[in-house]
């Protein structure tokens, strides 16, 4: 039950990086037995923050203090000790051990000096799953459990270490509707026994569920705190942003001309099923359905990156020859894939070096790279699609996702693609960035670029697409315009079995 | 002009192994008169160069993510070939030297389109190619050393121009090579960028089994190098040349700050690599350490190194910590 009693107070906590200011004299206040969300868009300071409660980082001004007491956080062990648990995306457990073995891992009951006592070990995790209303036995493999499952033993793991305080990092970016609904529950379970959960979340709407206060942080500053009851979306989405956000999907004003790319019944093995569609020059087509449901593998077969089984690929209304991701970007397509940290970036090597791989002619003189040539070009897109970076000799991977993305899709500008395709293009990133990259379709698509965007957000498709193509078990489950679609349609498309 | 600027960054980068050379140097020079005397210095030069050479080459495969454990074998049967050529068959020396690199390219090649279309991890392609290369060395020699090898050969080994060794001269060139193709070239910019992410790599377009070939060729070609100035020098090709030579080269890449996970390293920092080796070896030569230890030293030397890198790297990914701090001061 929340009370009115602090159990954390963070005041002015600061925290530098080279070059970059992540937290500035931020106040973070939670209380016992609430759940207190923390929202921002990326770059804002909410991760930063929690790996400075959590002992992963060090403040480097500011104080911390714990039931009223000030306490300088060692490390993570510490931060475990004095009761404060933290769930990332990324679960910790290990795979193949029972659910009692992971709860206890490295916390072991012992029967003597040597022997695990595996009977306390599964008796006390029943006991702790059951009070979470988990009817589950301890000694499943985490391997055979779904990601809501993993989730709760991750929960049920913070209740055994007696943790006053769980952090949960996106918690619900990996469920479905029912399992969130599970999860809540879960989470109302928690604020029963007076444990206070800091909840971070890009799904704003799920706030009004579960939370009872929020803080919005922008640009590594605290912005405010509200009871969730005295506030609503519209309001904390200019808090994290700083303006207005009247138009989330900006107007477009594209002229649709002639056909671009014709796919002809394409198949691949099981996964794709005599797919056939066109697209015209200036067009946004949007790509629907569940996950599985065939959207990114027909995109790798366009793209040459898997090969067809059988059927044509036509550009410009010739066959196109593509065997592989050069033949198809030398006929002009592009790939902006959903996952831009294992197939958009390297992350190790620059921003410049990242934004010319698609077209090192254009930085080379002969056989010669020209240095000169190849910073011009990156400063020029780190200026037209306003990517925040130290500048073009910055690693990649010190960006933030939005910016990481803007670096991905500087890679496809430079090349002056005729046929772009977007996988997922917004995810994980945050509403400021999400507006500049549909900006950026529309732009595309006002200079004639057919764009292809497959999404699981049906808002986006919604918001953003010409026309529609819904897919289902690796096939055509119907087209429409969009002026014939809506939430319903698409779904009921989807989902047909 | 540029190119100068350049160097001068990538050399700040280094500081640390060139730091680290710069202070083994001054050890040396108090504990042994016989130290920094030109001659000496000079020997020092001659005696890294063949580790020096094939560095090169290793820096470019180790960038890729990749490793080469046959070089000391192809340096080996180059060098058997070229001089079974000039002394059996009486060839034109330089013919023979021609052919006996483009056999070592070759080896190279084969490690290459083994890696890349078979596709067999690199560890386990160059480990079969160094049993197959050094096996044929054998067979190709009948485990005899060739001898007799012509004056005008020699000089790739003991010449000198004015003070210097001309296997130093040939070092340099080799390493502004490597300089060039590894900065201001395709060759190096994807050899970057298919070690960081290979899979970004194949999707922005790249080639990456056609580079990843030039690659290993190149490591091949290097190696056969250090594979003539080894025999010019001993006056002898023989089979067991090289021996447990891939491990020196892959330790002047590591210790020159080449990270063996890919997507990272400087060609500057495996010439200071090689160095550092060539001066412990050389100064605990002088101090008449026995080999015995010198083996216990130079493997410490290997760990020292890494661990550094590990910490440094570790240090960075979290933004945090004094070290990188520290590096970062150095680096300004």
């Amino acid at each position: 039950m929340s009370s009115n009693q602090s159990i954390l107070e963070l005041s002015s906590i600061t925290k530098k990086f080279p070059g970059v200011l992540a937290l500035d004299q931020v106040d973070f206040n939670l209380k016992e037995g609430e759940v207190h969300a923390l929202v921002g868009e990326n770059g804002a300071g909410k991760s930063t923050l929690i790996k400075i409660i959590s002992g992963v980082h060090k403040k480097d001004g500011g104080e911390i203090k714990f039931k009223g007491q000030s306490v300088d956080i060692k490390g993570p062990k510490h931060s475990r000790k004095l009761g404060i648990s933290v769930i990332y995306q990324e679960f910790n457990l290990v795979p193949y051990l029972s659910i009692s073995e992971n709860i206890f891992l490295g916390r072991e009951d012992m029967k003597g000096q040597t022997i695990i006592d595996k009977k306390e070990m599964y008796q006390k995790s029943k006991k702790i799953l059951q009070d979470l209303g988990i009817d589950i036995d301890p000694n499943t493999q985490i391997a055979d459990l779904g990601v809501a499952m993993q989730q709760m033993v991750e929960i049920a793991k913070a209740i055994s270490m007696d943790s006053d305080i769980i952090i949960m990092d996106e918690p619900t970016a990996a469920l479905g509707d029912n399992e969130i609904e599970e999860l809540f529950k879960t989470i109302d379970n928690l604020k029963e026994k007076g444990i206070s959960v800091i909840y971070i979340s890009h799904r704003l709407k799920e706030l009004w569920q579960v939370a009872d206060r929020v803080t919005v942080f922008r640009d590594g500053q605290y912005i405010a705190t509200h009871p969730i009851s005295e506030t609503d979306k519209d309001l904390l989405i200019t808090e994290m942003v700083g303006r207005e956000l009247k138009e989330q999907f900006p107007e477009r004003d594209a002229e649709i001309g002639e056909e671009i790319l014709a796919v002809e019944n394409l198949n691949r093995g099981d996964l794709l099923k005599d797919i056939s569609f066109s697209l015209k020059k200036g067009e946004v087509l949007g790509f629907a359905g569940l996950v599985g449901s065939g959207r990114t593998e027909l995109m790798r077969c366009i793209f040459g990156a898997d090969k067809m089984d059988s059927g044509k690929i036509l550009i410009d209304q010739k066959e196109a020859k593509i065997e592989n991701p050069r033949s198809a970007i030398e006929s002009g397509i592009g790939f902006i894939t959903e996952d831009r940290k294992k197939q958009g970036l390297v992350l190790v090597r620059s921003v410049k070096e990242n934004i010319s791989l698609t077209d090192l002619s254009q930085v080379m003189n002969g056989m010669i790279l020209k240095d000169d040539k190849d910073k011009k070009l990156a400063q020029e897109y780190i200026e037209k699609l306003n990517i925040k970076t130290p500048g073009e000799e910055q690693e990649v991977q010190f960006l933030s996702g939005g910016n990481q993305q803007k670096v991905v899709l500087a890679k496809w500008l430079i090349r002056n693609t005729k046929i772009l395709i977007f996988d997922e293009p917004t995810r994980g990133i945050d509403v400021g960035a999400k507006k500049e990259v549909y900006s950026l379709i529309n732009q595309l698509a006002e200079e004639g670029v057919g764009i292809i965007m497959v999404s699981s957000e049906l808002p986006e498709i919604l918001g953003m697409s010409d026309r529609i193509i819904v897919m289902n078990h690796g096939e055509i489950a119907g087209q429409m315009d969009i002026e014939d679609a809506n939430q319903e349609n698409i779904l009921s498309l989807a989902t047909r079995e | 002009m540029n190119i100068i600027k350049k160097l001068k960054d990538s050399l700040g980068k280094e500081l640390g192994a060139l730091t680290g050379l710069i202070l083994l140097g001054a050890i040396m020079t108090f504990a042994t008169p016989y130290f920094l005397t030109l001659t000496n210095l000079m020997n020092i030069l001659r005696q890294s160069s063949l580790i020096a050479i094939a560095a090169a080459g290793m820096t470019f495969v180790i960038i890729t993510g990749g490793i080469d454990l046959s070089v000391g074998s192809v340096l080996s049967l180059s060098s058997c070939l070229t001089a079974g050529m000039m002394v059996s068959l009486g060839w034109n020396v330089w013919l023979a030297v021609f052919l006996g690199l483009i056999a070592g390219g070759i080896l190279g090649i084969v490690n290459g389109v083994l890696i890349t279309r078979v596709p067999l991890p690199p560890f386990i392609s160059t480990l079969g190619m160094m049993g197959v290369a050094r096996g044929l060395s054998f067979v190709y020699t009948d485990g005899a050393p060739i001898y007799g090898l012509p004056e005008s050969f020699k000089y790739l080994g003991a010449g000198m121009i004015g003070p210097i060794p001309f296997p130093a001269i040939l070092m340099v060139i080799i390493y502004l090579i490597s300089y060039f193709l590894l900065n201001k070239t395709k060759v190096g910019r994807y050899a970057y960028a298919l070690g960081g992410n290979e899979e970004a790599a194949i999707l922005s377009g790249i080639n990456t089994k056609k580079y990843k070939t030039i690659v290993y060729a190149l490591t091949g070609l290097f190696a056969s190098i250090s594979g003539m100035i080894l025999s010019a020098r001993l006056d002898a090709a023989t089979s067991v040349a090289g021996d447990g030579f891939e491990l020196d080269v892959i330790a002047a890449v590591v210790i020159g700050g080449t990270s063996l996970s890919g997507g990272r390293g400087k060609i500057i920092g495996s010439l200071i690599g090689a160095l550092i080796m060539g001066v412990v070896r050389n100064g605990l030569n002088l101090l008449l350490v026995s080999s015995h230890w010198q083996r216990v030293i130079l493997g410490l030397i290997i760990l020292l190194a890494v661990t550094v890198d590990v910490v440094r790297k570790q240090s960075s990914e979290d933004q945090d910590g004094t070290l990188s701090s520290f590096f970062a001061g150095l680096k300004s």
